[in-house]
């Protein structure tokens, strides 16, 4: 007698959401069974990886990252070669040189980058923001203005924030709105609620619900988004069938176990792969917890995730 | 069919004797009925009342002890399928493969040298994987060197001959023999009755699978695992699931209640990354043993950290030890700083002050285990109890008089300062992450 095995397909799906435009757009989510599920029934839309890229250019990069970028020296140029990095399905712009703890650029000289990646890349963009609240609001909301006819993720729109942000992003410059919570059920569903009622439609929502490294508090991640896909696939919460986007490289790359130096550790080993092991293991988990799109930044965790992908696919 | 706690609690003897570990037989009959425990447990059950409940409350899924001594690790067991439900049980442990014609000496020595403490939990790989190749001889020679080594055995063949001679040299540790399938199961289940040891299934697709586990158990022996690897990426997360979640459903299938190993050596050979990535996934998703090429720090920082964050119980919060852990090359003159014993508060506050690069002392009081306000408002994280430490275990130690408090407890600097006389207490920023900024300026500022 073979095994008989139940499918778990559910009645409802996450919403699919189209990123970029042109030949080279994207779709997020649109499944209906758990991550990698397959064998209950077709993923139609694979998840995807980004490639991230920081205004602040390749200073501080590991060097296996500066090598892949070697001889560029424009933004429009890094832009350019990440789009082009094997496994990418989109580029990520960090506008990490506004933050006024750090260089405080004005919002004009970011805007001058913002303009210079999208007129340089045909992939489909995200652009993140500093992670200041109150620099982010006017940041993120011209972003939303220069990248106009891009069909960007905006990242993100938190709940400080939300309302120039979404309205910029949502509604004056149809981009799609990263929504950022911070690893919790209840927080991201009333935030996707507050952005759905300043008129943005669902399937122009993307949320971020946080993330962190595995091995800091990883376990709130996991449980957080198989409750998200629980609740969105088989009780049917349309407020929280928006499909996740989870940014792994800054979390990944600024802890211990990648920072610290060989000279420092020397039985850690080369630095370098403990940083690609920090990030492709939280990517990995993300995505088997339910992430539709990760944000990496070193080569060798693009190619390595995106085959996985294929693989499970 | 799944019985009440009542029904199980009418059989029993009602005598709360606490011989089963429980504390009353109502307790012990809820518990059976959720599949924590198995219902022979209670010593005083008639053998009547055993027989109608021991096959109606068996947990759907057997917990598998193998090893000995240090090296036993118990496998399965789970009752969820999501940690958020109740907790997993039994973590996935991770056997670095070796085969016969590698320097199998070497090989384990390299993959020895991850073994550290994380959070009052050894690291290491727990596990080694022996391939047979063919060769018998060079298999038994193998099996040899890593007898005696602390870890325990997984042996990987087919050959019953091959296989009778490696358990003649190593059953004593307990291994596992993964060598069962359609075409061999019935001299390798006697094999394993005689040497007393845990049989590997494997099959070439799940239903083949299914058939001969069904069929080693029609044999009389359950002391089984499964190997889910299949023949590619998809195949072997496709069955490695869905075995867990047949015998995790509400009507279980008992057949696929085992604990399974995945193969990461067969299905991404020498891709380190991939490894790492294949690892993580199949510690989130019901691998029990992960088979990979080695052991080294690249793989094992992220995933024993992923394994310990995953396995902890969402009951119980991960704690660190209350004690003074120097940062930076901090000596007795250096600045003290505080925050609560939450395993997760611990690690971002101690990564923040690493990075600031400032000598420093961090200070952890016992606070139950929870975070700052928590611990606040739960009066474990008090004025009294900080004085109280900093007086008996820190002011013998530490020269500095300056002490930095979390901001998110600033109503403490006064109480505080009232209780330890000679210290200057510091708020600090409410975030760990401004932490670094904040020290910098004190340093630049020639405050501490």
């Amino acid at each position: 007698m073979p095994f008989n095995g139940k499918s778990g397909k559910f009645n409802a799906s996450i919403n699919a959401v189209e990123v970029g435009c042109g030949e080279k757009a994207i779709k997020l989510g649109g499944e209906n069974v758990l991550p990698f599920y397959t064998f209950d029934a077709p993923i139609e839309n694979s998840p995807k990886v980004g490639v991230m890229i920081s205004d602040l250019g390749l200073e501080n990069e590991p060097a296996g990252v500066k090598a892949y970028y070697e001889g560029c020296t424009t933004m429009a140029d890094i832009a350019k070669k990440a789009a082009a990095m094997p496994g990418a399905d989109f580029v990520c712009l960090k506008l990490e040189s506004a933050d006024p703890n750090g260089q405080d650029k004005s919002v004009e000289d970011c805007m001058a980058v913002v303009k210079e990646v999208v007129d340089a890349i045909d992939v489909p963009l995200v652009i993140a923001g500093c992670k200041n609240v109150a620099k982010d609001a006017d940041l993120l909301t011209k972003a939303s203005e220069v990248a106009q006819g891009k069909n960007a993720i905006i990242l993100s729109a938190k709940e400080e924030d939300y309302k120039g942000i979404g309205a910029a992003a949502g509604l004056a410059y149809n981009q799609k709105v990263g929504a950022e919570s911070a690893v919790d059920i209840n927080l991201a569903k009333q935030l996707n609620v507050l952005i759905s009622q300043l008129g943005v439609a669902p399937s122009n929502i993307v949320m971020n619900v946080g993330t962190a490294a595995v091995g800091y508090g990883f376990e709130y991640v996991v449980s957080t988004m198989d409750r998200i896909k629980a609740a969105a696939l088989s009780q049917d919460d349309k407020q929280l069938q928006m499909p996740i986007i989870t940014p792994v490289a800054d979390e990944a790359w600024n802890v211990k176990e990648a920072m610290a130096s060989e000279e420092d550790m020397p039985e850690w080993g080369d630095q370098e792969a403990r940083g690609v092991g920090m990030e492709v293991s939280t990517a990995a988990s993300v995505l088997a917890s339910g992430s539709n799109a990760v944000i990496l930044k070193h080569p060798t965790s693009v190619a390595t995730i995106s085959k996985m992908i294929k693989e499970l696919m | 069919m799944a019985l009440k706690g009542l029904d199980i609690f009418k059989l029993t003897p009602k005598t709360n004797c606490k011989e089963c570990g429980s504390p009353t037989c109502m307790a012990f009959s809820m518990k059976v009925a959720q599949g924590a425990v198995d219902i022979s447990k209670c010593p005083h059950m008639s053998e009547e009342a055993m027989a109608t409940l021991s096959e109606a409350t068996a947990p759907p899924m057997k917990t598998i002890k193998v090893g000995t001594g240090d090296a036993e690790y118990t496998l399965g067991g789970e009752t969820v399928l999501a940690r958020h439900e109740k907790t997993f049980v039994s973590k996935p442990r991770f056997a670095v493969r070796v085969t016969p014609d590698m320097d199998v000496d070497a090989a384990l020595a390299e993959a020895n040298k991850v073994d550290y403490d994380r959070i009052g939990e050894r690291m290491h790989a727990e596990m080694v994987y022996v391939e047979c190749n063919g060769d018998a001889a060079a298999f038994v020679e193998a099996v040899k060197k890593v007898t005696g080594k602390g870890k325990t055995i997984v042996l990987a063949c087919k050959d019953a001959d091959a296989a009778k001679a490696a358990l003649d040299v190593c059953k004593a540790e307990k291994p596992i023999l993964n060598g069962a399938d359609a075409s061999n199961y019935e001299k390798m289940v006697e094999l394993a009755k005689e040497a007393g040891v845990v049989l590997g299934v494997s099959g070439a697709d799940i239903n083949e699978l299914y058939d001969t586990a069904a069929a080693i158990e029609k044999l009389g022996y359950k002391d089984l695992v499964l190997d889910t690897t299949g023949a590619t990426i998809k195949e072997t997360f496709a069955t490695t699931v869905q075995v867990r979640r047949a015998c995790l459903a509400k009507e279980p299938d008992r057949t696929f209640g085992y604990p399974s190993i995945v193969n990461l050596s067969k299905i991404a050979p020498n891709d380190e990354a991939m490894q790492i990535s294949l690892a993580s996934v199949f510690v989130l998703k019901y691998g029990s043993i992960i088979v990979m090429d080695t052991m080294n720090y690249a793989r094992g920082l992220a995933l024993f950290g992923l394994r310990q964050n995953v396995y902890t119980d969402p009951q119980k919060p991960m704690k660190v030890e209350p004690g003074i852990y120097p940062l930076n090359g901090g000596d007795e003159n250096s600045v003290v700083l505080t925050t609560v014993d939450f395993a997760l508060t611990y690690f971002v506050v101690s990564g923040e002050l690493e990075r600031s690069g400032v000598p420093c002392n961090l200070v952890i009081s016992d606070a139950g285990g929870l975070s700052v306000l928590t611990a606040w408002a739960a009066g474990k994280l008090s004025s009294t109890s900080v004085s109280k430490f900093i007086k008996e275990e820190v002011e013998p130690k530490v020269k500095s008089r300056k002490l930095i408090i979390p901001g998110k407890v600033a109503v403490l600097k006064g109480d505080i300062e009232a209780k330890l006389e000679g210290w200057q207490v510091i708020v600090a920023p409410n975030e760990a992450v401004q932490l670094v900024k904040f020290l910098k300026d004190l340093q630049a500022s020639g405050e501490i």
